[in-house]
């Protein structure tokens, strides 16, 4: 595996910013020193073990605990009325209230009907985990059962229009070539290795939440709502994360009822899910089919995009997928229109999982480029480039920041594209089939608001703290660099806290937007801290600048300076000893850009291109994805150690939607059937091809002073149907389902 | 997961004796033998299995692996399956077991799993390891969830109306082409059976998986005699490259003279409800110069009776393909 950086790079006071840092965290995570949600033990805990409903549509007649009640060690079988019922939070995506937000609104036991398998619908409370276990499969639930629907053909309730130029009927209708496709991908699950965890714990009326949470401001939020709290009564602490990957953005019902548990029964409750438990009740991505009607002139230039879509979602909630995010902006085209429907299931609430919307938007999308490129007889990367937008035609305004041809173009040469026989199965090698595919990617770049503190200390150390997260993607080492650069020390003189709501408020750690989010809060807060350590310094009656004026001194690299003369600079540390002064804070905070009100007057977006080989054994119908080649268009790179590993770690997850993914959901008893990662098959490290990242650096300055836009999900974004216009190269067949499987190549 | 007693068995009659008074030694027995416990956790945890007694079997010598008196392999039943995959004679002289063990599940399985343990793995159907959906081989009677259900990885040969569970094990299909012996050891002595009659069809008893007895220990399996010039490979077909059952697998082993094939033996995994071989088809190269068309008509040999499930009707051609490709392998 090979990364590299273009120019222009900045070289930073430290050089501490834009070279690869290794994670300040990866010793305490290799050693099992870090201590995440699940590893919380405490004096008098006790243990919870959901019972979920064993049907998907219908509703509870009777709960039979007596068996479980009586069973060693059990405290409690919780069910309706056990507890005052808890109260809604109704507050999604689209609401003015960004900071408390949820997927499912529905609270636990709030009545007996049953929507989805799996939803809870009592709790076991033990003094220990193999009882609670014990317990809740003891339980017998009686159901008045329905027959569910979980039927994969997705038929829209009604569809609505999200973008629209020109006359998208009229510009097909009148296209020399045209392509009208329609591409599905199954239900996904995130499959994060740490499945969700809760330790409640209550002293008097305040809460303490140990979580698995992408976001403890918001979860603190929406919990204290649930629980008829104010917000101050509720602490979330979420140190560490074994990933999420979307599905621990937002609570899922086990959150509070932990909480009403331990409540309830006056003592500290844990609750950890199970794999099964994850694949029923915290989300996945649901079910999309979707429909592309291209249509262009013979050389190749879009007269129409239409991109109609339909997810699946819950019976009691309206999760949309944003399949059409990126579709209004990637080409450029004077007709357009973009639709979407969502269906309703008996399945639980869908949820954001990595690259929500663009991410299977962009599969559909590049997998139509990619048949209109054969149907025109044009080479599919020439094709892209022929129709690159001046502007963001969507919105009518500029890209911040688009490098978008030079992707295609720097990837083509790194991968060697020129070689490339068009024809179908024209290319061997060793005995193998080959198929070369390239697809475009995107995504949105925004931040959200931000606070930020640092404090300064008399030992030449210093300290950042923010409610955000590291869901293991490295925001804890981009924190450290940023304020190290900004003081001139080495990182390891940066302490870093975050994931507790007790710190200055921040952001969830979603959308690829923290490191984005962060510049401005912490510029400011070091900024400030320097600011008020010269006001305690010309304000002492004997010092080092005692009798100075504050305008007269500048605070630079963590020291302060006079901004005329050659006094010597002093650093810090030895400002705060000479003060007697163990340490000096200050704070700062940023404004969000993410779902602000009012037309932007620039379009922010990443964007790329992955080249991606595959090999294709026919006898033997055996298909890998050999390698890659991706050329991301992200701004400035803070940390290129933990952007390549987002890119590659996105690439791997693109081979399992690809090929793998699929959550297989029984038509019979609602059930999603293949809950184990033994039976949901996703990408292993055998799996991974040989990966080329490659950065093109260009800073966007649009969203912070660095010119970061944050990478991650965009690596996920256009992999999967890469991989299949590869597939089509190598074997012929289009395949138009993801999963792909190996039959359906097999003639 | 129900509570159990654990008793470390001292030597192999006081397992054989404890065991004994179970009233099966198939599904849902009430004492279980205690090896690397790499399926019986599992499915203790999952309900699946819900045995009173554990019997530990580690400590019994029951683990070296060594030529046996007439030349051929004797493997211990608690050898475990990393050791014999890289023991020197199994890769030396019987490669396809070596790369059968190898291409099964990761290597921290492999390091605990064990011979007999893999011989009696169950089956990876997702309905047998759900206890909330009927299943005949967990609960005789209840019907069978996969006939109409999710039935991809499962069995298109050896199946009934009551049960189409595919058999998951690599190493047994290998052995079954090495024409392996099972040694046990029971209440009224010991005995022996030939791998190919070990394990048992479904038909209208799938909870019945194979010939043990309750108290029956299996203590060893033998190898005849490696043949000489004999060129062996394993392919496993499925759709990662690793860490997964196989959709279709065939375990070949060859020996040429003159150009001709003087002996073919040959097994398939991943299509069958035990693993699957077919004397037929392997006699209907012998003699024959390898080639494709001979290859394809063995495999069809092989493969005759296959019934396809709703959604498993692709094992029937990469079954064929599979087997050609590894015929093909080892003649070439």
């Amino acid at each position: 595996m090979s990364a590299s950086h273009s120019a222009p790079t900045q070289a930073s006071p430290m050089n501490v910013i834009g070279r690869p840092h290794p994670r300040v965290d990866g010793a305490l995570k290799v050693t099992g020193a870090a201590r995440y949600a699940g590893d919380h033990y405490l004096p008098g805990m006790l243990y919870a073990v959901p019972v979920g409903a064993t049907i998907a549509k219908g509703s509870i007649t009777a709960i039979d605990a007596g068996v479980a009640e009586q069973m060693p060690g059990v405290r409690a079988i919780l069910r309706r009325g056990s507890f005052p019922p808890l109260g809604r939070a109704e507050l999604d995506m689209s609401s003015a209230d960004t900071t408390s937000i949820l997927d499912e609104f529905r609270p636990p036991f709030d009545d007996d009907v049953v929507r989805y398998y799996g939803q809870y619908v009592a709790l076991a409370v033990a003094d220990s985990f193999e009882q609670a276990k014990a317990a809740a499969d003891a339980v017998r639930v009686s159901y008045a059962v329905e027959i569910p629907d979980v039927d994969p053909a997705l038929v829209a309730e009604k569809m609505t229009v999200k973008s629209e130029r020109g006359d998208a009927e009229a510009g097909f209708a009148g296209a020399a070539v045209t392509i009208d496709q329609r591409y599905a991908m199954a239900p996904e699950t995130h499959n994060p290795i740490e499945t969700h965890a809760t330790l409640a714990v209550w002293e008097g009326d305040a809460l303490t939440l140990h979580e698995t949470t992408q976001g403890v401001i918001n979860h603190r939020n929406v919990v204290a709502r649930m629980l008829g709290l104010p917000a101050e009564k509720v602490r979330v602490i979420s140190r560490f994360l074994g990933s999420g990957f979307g599905n621990k953005l937002w609570p899922w019902t086990h959150s509070p009822l932990a909480a009403a548990a331990a409540r309830t029964l006056g003592r500290p409750v844990k609750l950890v899910l199970s794999r099964a438990m994850t694949f029923q009740s915290v989300g996945h991505r649901p079910r999309i089919e979707q429909r592309i009607r291209l249509g262009a002139t013979a050389d190749g230039k879009l007269t129409s995009v239409r991109h109609d879509y339909v997810n699946a979602t819950s019976i009691l909630d309206s999760y949309e997928e944003n399949c059409g995010e990126a579709t209004p902006h990637m080409y450029s085209t004077p007709n357009l229109r973009v639709t979407a429907g969502i269906a309703r299931r008996n399945i639980g609430t869908p949820t954001s999982m990595r690259g929500p919307g663009a991410v299977p938007g962009l599969y559909a999308l590049e997998s139509g480029m990619d048949e209109l490129a054969v149907a025109l007889g044009m080479d599919p990367v020439e094709l892209r480039l022929r129709n690159e937008p001046s502007i963001d035609e969507g919105l009518g305004v500029p890209f911040s920041s688009r490098h978008f041809q030079e992707c295609l173009r720097v990837g083509a040469e790194r991968f060697g594209w020129s070689r490339r026989d068009p024809r179908v199965g024209a290319m061997t090698r060793d005995g193998l089939t080959l198929g070369w595919g390239v697809a475009a990617c995107s995504w949105i770049a925004e931040r959200f608001a931000s606070n930020a503190a640092v404090d300064l200390r008399d030992d030449g150390t210093a300290r950042v703290a923010c409610a955000i997260q590291d869901i293991g993607t490295g925001t804890y080492t981009v924190m450290a660099q940023m304020v190290a650069e900004r003081l001139g020390l080495p990182t390891d003189r940066i302490e870093v806290a975050l994931g507790d709501t007790r710190l200055p408020a921040g952001p969830v750690s979603g959308g690829s937007m923290a490191t984005a989010s962060l510049v401005a809060p912490i510029h400011e807060a070091v900024a400030k801290a320097g600011a008020a350590l010269i006001a305690a310094a010309c304000a002492a009656k004997d010092g080092p600048f005692s009798g100075s004026r504050p305008e007269e001194l500048d605070f630079v690299e963590g020291k302060i300076t006079a901004k005329t003369g050659n006094r010597q600079a002093m650093g810090f540390d030895t400002v705060l000893k000479a003060l007697g002064m163990p340490a000096i804070s200050g704070s700062g905070s940023g404004t969000g850009t993410f779902m602000a009100p009012g037309k932007p007057t620039v379009s922010k977006h990443s964007f790329g291109a992955h080249f991606v080989e595959v090999t294709w054994q026919p006898e033997t119908a055996r298909l890998r994805v050999a390698r890659t080649v991706s050329v991301i268009d992200a701004g400035r790179i803070l940390n290129p150690l933990a952007a390549r590993n987002q890119i590659e770690g996105s690439v791997v997850m693109g081979i399992g939607m690809a090929l793998f993914e699929e959550t297989h959901y029984d038509a019979r008893n609602g059930a999603p059937v293949n809950a184990s990662l033994a039976d949901y098959v996703v990408a292993t490290h055998a799996d991974a091809p040989a990966m080329d990242v490659h950065f093109l650096e260009y800073p966007d300055t649009s969203l912070n002073a660095l010119g970061a836009r944050g990478v991650g999900e965009i690596g996920l974004a256009g992999t999967a149907a890469a991989i299949t216009n590869a597939v089509y190269h190598a074997t012929g067949v289009r395949v138009r389902e993801l999963p792909l499987k190996l039959e359906h190549l097999m003639s | 997961m129900q509570s159990f007693e654990l008793l470390r068995a001292a030597d192999p009659s006081a397992a054989i004796a404890a065991a004994s008074r179970s009233a099966t030694a198939q599904q849902g027995a009430s004492v279980r033998f205690l090896a690397g416990g790499t399926t019986l956790v599992d499915l203790m945890k999952l309900g699946v299995e819900a045995p009173h007694l554990l019997v530990d079997i580690n400590r019994l010598p029951l683990d070296g692996i060594g030529r046996a008196a007439d030349g051929g392999l004797r493997i211990g039943a608690t050898a475990r399956n990393s050791d014999l995959a890289h023991d020197p004679i199994v890769k030396a002289e019987y490669a396809a077991l070596s790369q059968a063990i190898l291409s099964g599940a990761s290597t921290q399985l492999r390091n605990a799993a064990t011979t007999a343990g893999n011989l009696l793995q169950r089956t990876r159907c997702l309905y047998f390891r759900d206890t909330a959906t009927p299943c005949n081989k967990r609960e005789p009677g209840s019907g069978c969830s996969a006939i109409d259900g999710a039935n991809r990885m499962l069995a298109i040969l050896g199946t009934s109306e009551h049960c189409i569970a595919s058999n998951p094990s690599d190493m047994a299909v290998a052995m079954l082409a090495y024409d392996a012996m099972v040694h046990i050891q029971g209440p009224q002595g010991e005995r022996q059976v030939a791998i190919a009659d070990f394990f048992l069809l479904p038909g209208d008893t799938p909870d019945r998986e194979n010939v043990l007895q309750p108290g029956d220990l299996v203590t060893h399996v033998t190898l005849p005699p490696p043949e000489v010039g004999a060129r062996a490979a394993y392919l496993k077909l499925r759709d990662r490259v690793s860490y997964e059952f196989a959709l279709v697998s065939a375990a070949v082993s060859v020996t040429m003279a003159e150009g001709r094939m003087a002996s073919v033996r040959f097994a398939l995994g991943g299509v069958g409800t035990r693993p699957w071989r077919v004397p037929a088809a392997e006699a209907s190269l012998i003699g024959q110069p390898p080639g494709e068309a001979a290859f394809r008509q063995a495999a069809d040999l092989a493969l005759a009776g296959a019934r396809p499930q709703s959604q498993n009707g692709f094992k029937i051609e990469l079954a064929r393909r599979c087997l050609v490709h590894a015929l093909n392998q080892v003649t070439r």
